[in-house]
């Protein structure tokens, strides 16, 4: 499903942050991503939502060469993603039912259809009856579970998240590693960067671990 | 088909939704843009008034053909047979020595030839042209003054082809103003998606990284720059129709005191449209330079 094959990321100013990576994950894995600060985490997972090209090797999700995608073809392959990014991202002068709904006006989806998806995705993450609300009034997990319930809305047969609970309590933080699971639990590829595993252990995820743009590791 | 009407519905409502969100600051470009537009349009109003003004004073320009005072009255009547015959003319009226006399001396100005011996006013021709082409008529000036007895042919045409001329340079004082305000607005509009662009810089980046294409994240700016556009050019109209109701009583004061009949008309309905669908097009315009200046260079 993801492949990765040598490859080199380097930025411009000589930075080399992917120094030839080779892995594959399979459908309905759930992988953790880990490694120290500047290891390559962000970088990998650019590489497969093409916001970064590699400088050599190839990418490969679900067989096709990310790393050869016209410009044209990127928002396509970004559309059968679901991408939690550290920062949530969302859009402040928007409601959360309207963040949520983007990705499906995006696509084109007819108004009614979406709108149901839509209050599923936040039912999912636990956010019903909240549509309303805008992004600043609520907590950081609660935001992080927005952005969450906007990577599902379009059912992605991969999700990725990029330290999805960097910046929360360990209460929330755990809630957020429980979503996670229960979406690899509903057959969902999950690939998850982070520097707390143990937040992920219960579900017994495939470790891949980076260190200075190398795969230092790796443990099923 | 229908998810293309949806996503630029969607695009409107947005483009709208930017317009409505900055009352103060669409007001103050629709009026830039408005002023900046009402100026040839006016100038277009102007002179189309005028030139039908010119329509109805100058009626049907004529030609004056006199004949040489010791002309025989077989000239006279071989020249009047060449005009019967000439297919060019609408019509000619023969006016005789005597008949101009008697004209003349019912205007009151009989006594300035009272102390002559003998009339001496030629036998003349008021010829109407079928054409009022300028061209027409110095064609036929240069046919008549070379027949035989004809000592003098007059142009009453010639002041309709120096307004002619001056319609001409007004027309193109008015493209060129339309042109360097048309290039005004334009660069209005680029401005002001710029700033659009760089304010939703954000909500940009986001709606790529979530799979929009292209075409999705310019739609709403173009629709902005059009709809500003249209915006100015519903100014520039309402303040054309203001100075239409200004001017129109002076304009037609002044028209009465040359003895003309004259009211100033404001634009027709295709007019209106065409001015409004210019401003439009132009905002359009404004827009697509200023995002393929500004947004291709952002696309990741």
């Amino acid at each position: 499903m993801i492949v990765f094959e040598e490859v080199v990321k380097r930025y411009p100013g000589g930075y080399t942050a992917l120094a030839g990576v080779s892995f594959e994950i399979g459908q309905g894995e759930l992988v953790v991503l880990s490694g120290h600060s500047g290891a390559g985490k962000s970088t990998l997972l650019k590489l497969i939502a093409a916001i970064e090209r590699p400088s050599a090797g190839a990418v490969r999700l679900n067989g096709q060469d990310v790393s050869r995608l016209r410009h044209r073809a990127i928002p396509y392959l970004r559309r059968s993603l679901g991408l939690v990014l550290q920062e949530c991202r969302l859009l402040t002068d928007r409601s959360v039912f309207d963040n949520v709904m983007l990705p499906l006006v995006i696509t084109g989806h007819p108004p009614r259809d979406a709108a149901k998806r839509a209050a599923a995705a936040l039912e999912r993450v636990g956010l019903a009856g909240r549509e309303r609300e805008m992004p600043l009034g609520l907590s950081g997990g609660e935001q992080q579970r927005v952005a969450i319930a906007r990577a599902i809305v379009n059912r992605p047969s991969v999700l990725i998240a990029d330290e999805p609970t960097a910046h929360l309590d360990a209460a929330y933080a755990g809630e957020i590693a429980a979503l996670f699971g229960s979406f690899n639990a509903a057959g969902v590829t999950v690939l998850v960067s982070t520097h707390d595993e143990a937040l992920f252990a219960a579900r017994r995820p495939r470790r891949l671990v980076l260190g200075k743009g190398q795969l230092v590791g790796e443990a099923a | 088909m229908t998810q293309w009407l949806y996503l630029h519905a969607r695009a409107i409502a947005l483009a709208l939704r930017r317009l409505g969100g900055q009352p103060v600051g669409t007001l103050l470009s629709a009026l830039v843009v408005g002023i900046a537009l009402s100026l040839p349009a006016a100038g277009y109003l102007l002179l189309d008034n005028v030139a039908s003004l010119a329509r109805g004073v100058s009626g049907t320009p004529e030609i004056s053909v006199f004949m040489a005072p010791q002309s025989s009255p077989a000239e006279v009547a071989a020249v009047e047979k060449r005009l019967r015959a000439d297919g060019e003319l609408a019509g000619y009226r023969y006016v005789s020595r005597d008949e101009a006399l008697r004209q003349l001396e019912r205007s009151g100005l009989g006594d300035v030839l009272g102390g002559l011996a003998a009339n001496p006013l030629p036998d003349a021709f008021v010829i109407t042209p079928r054409s009022d082409d300028p061209a027409v008529y110095n064609a036929l000036h240069a046919r008549f003054v070379d027949w035989p007895g004809v000592a003098h042919v007059q142009l009453d045409s010639a002041w309709v082809e120096r307004l002619h001329a001056l319609l001409r340079l007004g027309q193109a004082v008015v493209l060129l103003l339309a042109g360097l305000l048309g290039l005004a607005l334009v660069i209005v509009t680029f401005n002001t998606i710029r700033l659009q662009i760089l304010t939703q810089r954000h909500e940009i980046d986001v709606s790529r990284l979530l799979g929009a294409t292209d075409p999705f994240i310019r739609r709403p700016f173009y629709w902005f720059g059009s709809l500003q556009g249209l915006l100015g050019g519903l100014v520039a109209l309402a303040i054309v129709w203001a100075a239409v109701q200004v001017l129109g009583v002076p304009a037609a004061q002044l028209a009465r005191a040359y003895g003309a009949v004259f009211t100033l008309a404001g634009p027709g309905v295709r007019d209106s449209a065409a001015i409004v669908a210019f401003a439009a097009l132009l905002g359009w315009l404004g827009s697509a330079i200023s995002v393929r200046r500004h947004l291709v260079e952002r696309l990741t």
